[in-house]
């Protein structure tokens, strides 16, 4: 059983993201006990699993947050294994965390500012050297340009200019995802996206990640709501305990037993 | 409706604010000292004296808001890199006669010796320190500030025989040099600027102020021409996409990495510019005494310059330098000012302790507490600034200016270009 378990059964064609055998270990918790799955480019992918199933650990081991004690990432045909955070994100591979971290002592136009990545004035020389600056100016007007559209795209434009703090717990999810569009990712890894956004606000999101699935985002996305993953995830991939425990079509996923017994608390 | 112009209307409102706090503060010891009947060169003494410590306290909250304010790096050794500017420059200028000996460079070497060394040792430090959390941070800033100036007093550096010549830092004792004031007086010695001098010496005169007063006076200039370039390279930065990141680091490090930002080398970068920048003012300061003393550098430095800068508001440069206007002229300097004026009008015999002053105050005589007070008003000071910072945190957490929003860009986000604005 477990040695099926560290090979994906199902056929991905081509992959944008691949784990091999990943594990982390707390302490005398093993958080995750070599998982194994690929993401189809241009896909949506929902990841589920029950609380504890090692999700979110998943995810910070894939982003860098923390460096695995074995096994692989390999991200767009190049391996990222426990290289930083930084790094990762400056590949195309970003992320948004469970609990939004917005920046709150910034405007919601700060945070989006600081999408973009490699910008001219991020270098101390350029920003304070005379002439040089302007050119930092004029790009500064460029990025200003697509902050406003993306947040218009979110349809949270008219908070702009507030501080992040004074956003609500749904706002603070888009604005946190718009911000991680401005990154010009390739693809998004969603930690519980619509945890506290209201049905309407998630109808929106839904709708957005969509349209952006059609402009070739690849999503990989945490999720609790079965609605969410069942009728808007093309493949779905189960943890349990660390493990893989499934994968396939929502169809799939759905029938199969393990999966139910792993969520109504069977034995297993 | 150009983007220059909001630049510099928003520098312009910075700077008349300023100006009014400090015109309002000199009319009022000024008016204050001249009515009870001060003389008016000690007045002008007193004033001068506040312009020599705000423009030094400005410039070192303006680095320390670099740490701080902006970046959140809880650098609690600031005394500890001044020590190091100071006593590089020392080292390096004072006379080979003298003992301890020096290099006898010029002065100008010294002090851009002095910033360098004090930024690289930054770096050097910044490389372990920035890898633990905040609160560890703030331990080995202090720790390091400590072995700075130990190390300094230590015997084992005292005293290094090179030679025919003692080298070293002189312990307890210090070094002595040429002190950096020195430069109005070398200026006026030139045969164009002598004349200005002569002039300024002659009106100075006139009114009955001493030249020693306008000496320190011309000095105190040259430390604020230095805090308005400091606090133009710090606005630029502020404004920039770079401020933008520090102030990321400061919100929540972990974010910004996630969205790609290096932030291990734009905190090491500013680690060492500001403690470049506190080494700079720890020589435009301390560096105007011809003796620099390990007794300088205590820690206690370090807390006035974060009462300076939680005054004017952490986060904000013009803060800053509101903050050390305000340290300087209320808490550090005003006191004695209200004590010269005391002493020249009321009977102000001070009794030996408080117990003292008490049992007189029983008799209905309560000049010899009002003496008592002023006697002792040096350790009085004290409390003055404790219930400063106490009504400052309960009224105004955020400091006096504190409470702006500077938005970390270099154009004005809330602009569109197509001429489509927000209002």
């Amino acid at each position: 059983m477990s040695e099926q378990r560290t090979r994906p059964t199902t056929n991905v064609d081509d992959p944008i993201l691949r784990a091999e055998n990943l594990r982390k270990r707390f302490g005398g918790i093993v958080a995750v006990d070599g998982a194994s799955f690929e993401v189809e480019r241009g896909s949506i992918t929902g990841l589920i699993g029950p609380n504890g199933a090692g999700k979110s650990t998943t995810f910070n081991l894939i982003t860098g947050v923390y460096r695995p004690d074995g096994g692989s990432v390999v991200f767009d045909g190049g391996d990222v294994t426990g290289h930083s955070p930084e790094r990762i994100a400056n590949q195309g591979l970003v992320r948004t965390f469970q609990i939004a971290r917005e920046l709150p002592e910034m405007t919601v136009l700060e945070n989006m500012m600081l999408g973009p990545q490699n910008q001219l004035g991020e270098s101390i020389w350029r920003s304070v050297t005379p002439v040089v600056r302007n050119e930092v100016i004029q790009e500064e007007k460029q990025l200003r340009e697509r902050a406003w559209e993306t947040l218009e795209l979110f349809e949270i434009d008219h908070l702009a200019e507030e501080y992040a703090s004074s956003l609500s717990g749904g706002q603070r999810k888009l604005l946190e995802l718009a911000r991680a569009l401005l990154t010009d990712p390739d693809m998004l890894l969603l930690d519980e996206p619509m945890a506290g956004v209201n049905p309407s606000l998630e109808k929106k999101l839904l709708e957005r990640i969509h349209d952006l699935q059609d402009e070739g985002y690849s999503f990989l996305l945490v999720e609790h709501d079965m609605d969410v993953i069942m009728n808007h995830c093309e493949r779905v991939i189960v943890m349990h305990q660390g493990e893989l425990l499934a994968e396939g079509l929502p169809a799939e996923i759905q029938g199969d037993e393990a999966v139910i017994e792993a969520y109504l608390g069977g034995d297993v | 409706m150009s983007e220059r112009t909001i630049d510099t209307d928003r520098w312009k409102g910075d700077l008349l604010l300023l100006a009014k706090i400090v015109a309002a503060t000199y009319v009022g010891f000024a008016s204050l000292g001249l009515v009870t009947g001060v003389p008016i060169n000690e007045v002008a003494g007193f004033l001068v004296t506040v312009t020599f410590f705000a423009a030094s306290f400005a410039l070192v909250t303006l680095a320390l808001n670099l740490h701080w304010g902006y970046t959140g790096l809880f650098n609690i050794g600031v005394a500890g890199f001044m020590a190091i500017g100071v006593y590089t420059m020392a080292v390096l200028t004072a006379s080979p006669d003298a003992s301890p000996a020096g290099l006898g460079l010029p002065i100008p070497v010294g002090v851009v010796a002095g910033v360098l060394v004090a930024a690289l040792v930054g770096a050097v430090i910044a490389l372990p320190a920035l890898r633990v959390r905040s609160d560890y941070f703030a331990i080995i800033t202090l720790g390091f500030s400590e072995i700075v100036r130990l190390s300094i007093t230590s015997g084992t550096l005292r005293e290094i025989e090179v030679g025919d010549r003692v080298y070293g830092t002189g312990g307890g004792s210090g070094i002595g040099y040429t002190p950096v004031d020195s430069v109005i007086p070398w200026l006026f010695d030139r045969p164009g600027i002598g004349l200005l001098g002569d002039l300024l010496y002659g009106i100075g005169g006139l009114v009955g102020i001493t030249t020693s007063i306008i000496n320190r006076l011309l000095y105190a200039l040259v430390i604020i021409a230095f805090v308005v370039a400091v606090y133009a390279l710090l606005q630029r930065l502020a404004y920039s996409p770079f401020g933008r990141v520090l102030k990321a680091i400061r919100e929540d490090e972990v974010a910004a990495r996630s969205l790609g930002k290096n932030t291990k080398y734009a905190k090491i970068k500013v680690f060492a510019l500001g403690c470049g920048l506190m080494g700079l003012a720890g020589i435009l300061w301390m560096g105007s005494r011809s003796l620099v003393t390990p007794e300088s550098f205590m820690p206690v430095v370090t807390f006035y310059i974060f009462v300076a800068l939680i005054v004017g508001g952490s986060g904000s440069n013009t803060g800053s330098i509101v903050g050390g206007f305000v340290f300087a002229a209320f808490l550090w300097e005003g006191p004695r000012f209200l004590r010269t004026i005391a002493r020249a009008n009321l009977d102000t015999r001070s009794p030996p302790t408080i117990y003292d002053a008490a049992l007189e105050l029983a008799a209905f005589d309560v000049m010899p507490l009002v003496g008592y007070f002023i006697g002792s008003l040096d350790e009085f000071r004290w409390i003055l600034i404790g219930v400063a910072l106490v009504l400052l945190m309960v009224y105004r957490p955020e400091g006096l200016l504190g409470d702006r929003k500077e938005i970390a860009a270099a154009t004005d986000l809330s602009q569109r270009q197509g001429g489509e604005s927000d209002e």
